[in-house]
């Protein structure tokens, strides 16, 4: 690996690695990304690499491991180039078989292409896919191109060709006047113009100046950060690279979660492939700029993710937010100018210099430019990361490509933005996301999380998982975060208890107003917005819970009661067998009788009960109907099922 | 250093720039009331009872005034109905945890009989976490005995046992809790020092 020390030197690179990309005939693109690896995906990679192998093709055909494609419900998955083809749910037995027929032959396995439940067809291009469809990946398409451990792959692909443009051709104001331009907006959470903290780092004084990747995701269900940074670290070091040009920067962190080992090695492997080629250093293509960058690794910490407990961490305390009113674009690390870009926002910025701000504002709504990586994940049927641009509707999104509802249930909500975004009701399905339309609904953008939930989800139960993940991860400094979680955790426990009172759901009103306004960091401001959102949306819930004693969507258990439908009970004994206190009377073709007084509710009739018959049911409420006397003849055989 | 004039409760004020909206408001006889400030230590900012109303351009916005620096032109308001209904609060959330004198008397003065809140035994700790004796015993007597454990609702202070030797002849932090950890334990278990 010899330095580049110009501009040419890097066209004259890509140029032979473009040229050697084209010599190839075929290649295989299999996702290594963190939810195929579950599978496991490595274990499909291997077999691949060992089949060419076998058919004497090394040379013919490249095996790339690569990161997320999005499609993680359907992993382990591989595309086969240059036709396209893509493959899902692969096992390592259907390796050979994909070896032989799609990359010696040309031929296409059919049964492992994506079938359209509507209409039966088999898919075989990427494009093509309902999921993918209304898609516009700009920021994670070429994942599925580039081997993340390999800078060539980067290059190949016009990697780093932003960074020379801006060396030969722009200025550092230009730079940041495009970045100004495209109304590039923060896509960690907040929504700031990335613009205009870039210019506040710029002119604020005091040297040196830092930029910084927040590497941080802490949403529970969230992993679009984690997929760019280890599908094409390059593209947040570039966009990273970029900024400290446009800043006036010359050392730069990437703050990535412990919990994310895959995405620390590779932006590892990244930092040190670009020092090697003089992409980062000293004198950076031959140019008087210099730039270095550390990671600095996260102990795990959700409150970490807030720009200045971010910066308290780097300089080596425990990250917990200041109080200062100084903003940490003026004085952040060290009290040195520092400016904080997620993963995402990083990404796009190679993009809108090589392309253009013009080009970044044909995407989106008219507040909200470009494209927004979202992670749908919950009840939907297809659970993934779409990229779409800003301005698609919630009912596009949920049921066009994430397929609706699984099972057939019914859609009751969607849960944006992470522990301190909000739920969003049916009626609001249409609305387009963007920054600023989720916030007027009481959720927020946030880093793009999108948890789906159907009709079986009690939302006070929901708010109190989300108030006590916060409650957790709060770190406890400011009396108004640490004891009003405290407390709601607490008067949500009660509700969900069934010892709610109508004076509780006054308190919570009154607990959400006035962490909201006397929080001392953003977490505790916006911490009681899943509370508060559900509170607003799903008030009959709550009042259910508190007046009628009954959660209607049967998961609170103290508010909720088993019975047996004697209609249906078949007499097959299995609850009988099962239950753990003996609350369940029975005997043979006689219908079986719940003992309310001895049941503690723990489910296991409910679950053990053939789904066929069903005759277990939840019902909302303390009460069951009165039982049938026992020794009542089921009306049905169950068949063997003794 | 360059002075900046604003208003508080009406009232111009002209500080030197840095200046605190707290200590702004001092120097012109306004109180306005703390927890977790001491004069010998840096302010942290955490338990939000002296929040005060900023008026900056249209826009209002609660803010801690040991913290906020002075500005040129804003408005402050230190007495409103919406800061006493946040004190209240902040009272109304410390009662269960340190029902201590001082708490239960400004709680008293505050107009509150009974705190609508209650917290389970082990959480009642008698302490508000302001902080004080961490931040005296690291920035005054710099002795780094006492430290904040935990996150979140488990956080806590606590004193490195090693280090105990010290305490013997400070015992600052005894007189500067307000909150009652401090004295119960020196009331429970005076041994351990």
């Amino acid at each position: 690996m010899n330095k580049l020390t110009s501009v040419q030197d890097l066209n004259a690179l890509r140029a032979k690695l473009v040229a050697d990309r084209n010599a190839i005939k075929k290649s295989v693109s299999v996702c290594l990304g963190t939810g195929c690896r579950a599978y496991p995906s490595a274990a499909v990679a291997d077999a691949f690499a060992e089949q060419v192998k076998k058919h004497g093709l090394e040379k013919d055909i490249v095996i790339r491991r690569t990161g997320c494609h999005g499609f993680c419900e359907r992993g382990p998955m591989a595309m086969i180039f240059p036709e396209k083809i893509c493959y899902f749910q692969i096992k390592v037995e259907d390796v050979p078989e994909i070896v032989e027929r799609s990359l010696v032959n040309d031929e296409v396995v059919d049964r492992l292409l994506f079938e359209d439940e509507a209409t039966g067809k088999r898919i075989a291009q990427q494009h093509e896919i309902p999921f993918y469809k209304l898609q516009n990946q700009i920021v994670l398409g070429n994942n599925i191109l580039i081997d993340p451990k390999s800078i060539d792959d980067y290059i190949a692909l016009g990697g780093y060709s932003a960074l020379a443009k801006a060396l030969s051709d722009m200025d550092p104001i230009g730079v940041l006047q495009e970045v100004k331009k495209a109304d590039l907006r923060g896509r960690g959470g907040g929504g700031f113009p990335a613009g205009i903290k870039w210019e506040t780092t710029r002119n604020a004084p005091g040297e040196p100046k830092y930029v910084i990747v927040n590497a941080d995701e802490g949403d529970p269900g969230a992993y679009m950060d984690q997929a760019v940074l280890e599908g094409n670290p390059h593209s947040v070091l570039e966009g990273l690279i970029l900024g400290a040009y446009a800043m006036g920067s010359t050392q730069g962190f990437v703050y990535v979660r412990q919990e994310y080992p895959q995405a620390t090695q590779h932006i590892g492997i990244a930092i040190e492939e670009a020092k090697k080629y003089g992409l980062l250093g000293d004198k950076i293509l031959g140019s008087d700029f210099n730039f270095e960058v550390m990671i600095h690794q996260g102990a795990g910490a959700f409150v970490s993710g807030e720009s200045s407990a971010l910066m308290t961490a780097i300089e080596g305390m425990v990250g917990e937010p200041r109080p200062k009113y100084v903003r940490t674009a003026v004085k952040g690390v060290y009290e040195r100018p520092s400016n904080l870009n997620n993963v995402e926002t990083w990404a796009n910025v190679p993009l809108i210099i090589n392309n253009g701000s013009d080009w970044f504002r044909s995407m989106g709504t008219d507040g909200s430019k470009g494209t927004k990586i979202f992670s749908l994940v919950g009840k939907v049927k297809y659970t993934g990361l779409v990229e779409v641009p800003m301005g698609l509707s919630l009912r596009q999104i949920i049921f066009d490509m994430g397929g609706g509802i699984r099972g057939g249930k019914k859609f009751k909500a969607v849960q944006t933005g992470g522990p301190s975004g909000g739920c969003i009701p049916e009626q609001y399905l249409d609305t387009p996301v963007d920054f600023d339309e989720l916030s007027k609904m009481g959720s927020m953008m946030g880093s793009g999380g999108m948890i789906v939930m159907d009709e079986n989800t009690c939302m006070v139960d929901v708010a109190k998982y989300f108030t006590s993940f916060l409650a957790d991860e709060s770190c406890g400094k400011c009396v108004p975060c640490r004891e009003g979680l405290r407390q709601l955790k607490r008067i949500l426990k009660k509700i969900t208890d069934g010892n709610g009172e109508e004076t509780d759901l006054q308190l919570i009103e009154e607990l959400g107003g006035f962490m909201h306004d006397a929080s001392l960091c953003a977490l505790g401001q916006t911490a009681t917005n899943p509370v508060m959102s559900t509170f607003k949306y799903f008030k009959d819930e709550y009042e259910a819970h508190v007046k009628d004693k009954k959660c209607p969507s049967c998961v609170c258990q103290a508010l909720t009661t088993f019975y047996i439908d004697p209609e249906k009970c078949t007499a097959c004994g299995m609850c009988f067998k099962q239950c753990p206190t003996d609350a369940i009377l029975g005997d043979k073709k006689v219908v079986h009788i719940i003992e309310q007084e001895k049941c503690i509710k723990c489910g296991t009739c409910f679950n053990v009960c053939p789904t066929r018959f069903s005759a277990v049911v939840k019902i909302p409420g303390t009460t069951a109907p009165a039982p049938v006397p026992f020794g009542t003849k089921a009306k049905k055989s169950s068949k063997g099922d003794k | 250093m360059k002075d900046v004039t604003f208003k508080i409760d009406g009232s111009d004020v002209s500080v030197a720039e840095g200046t605190t909206l707290l200590e702004a408001a001092k120097s012109i006889g306004i109180q306005i009331p703390t927890l977790c400030h001491h004069q010998d230590v840096e302010s942290a900012g955490v338990c939000r009872f002296c929040m005060v109303e900023v008026k900056k351009g249209n826009r209002t916005r609660l803010v801690a005034s040991c913290v906020y620096p002075a500005e040129q032109g804003i408005e402050v308001q230190t007495d409103t109905e919406k800061i006493n209904s946040v004190r209240k609060m902040i009272l109304e959330l410390l009662l269960p945890v340190a029902a201590s004198g001082p708490i239960k008397a400004l709680a008293k003065k505050y107009g509150i009989e009974k705190s609508r809140f209650e917290v389970a035994k082990e959480e009642q700790t008698h302490c508000t976490l302001c902080g004080i004796c961490v931040r005296y015993c690291d920035q005054v007597t710099q002795e780094h005995v006492a430290g904040f454990v935990g996150r979140g609702v488990k956080r806590k202070v606590a004193l490195m046992a090693e280090k105990g030797d010290q305490c013997v002849f400070c015992q600052k932090c005894y007189d500067l809790c307000h909150g009652g950890r401090f004295i119960e334990i020196a009331e429970g278990f005076p041994e351990i020092l």
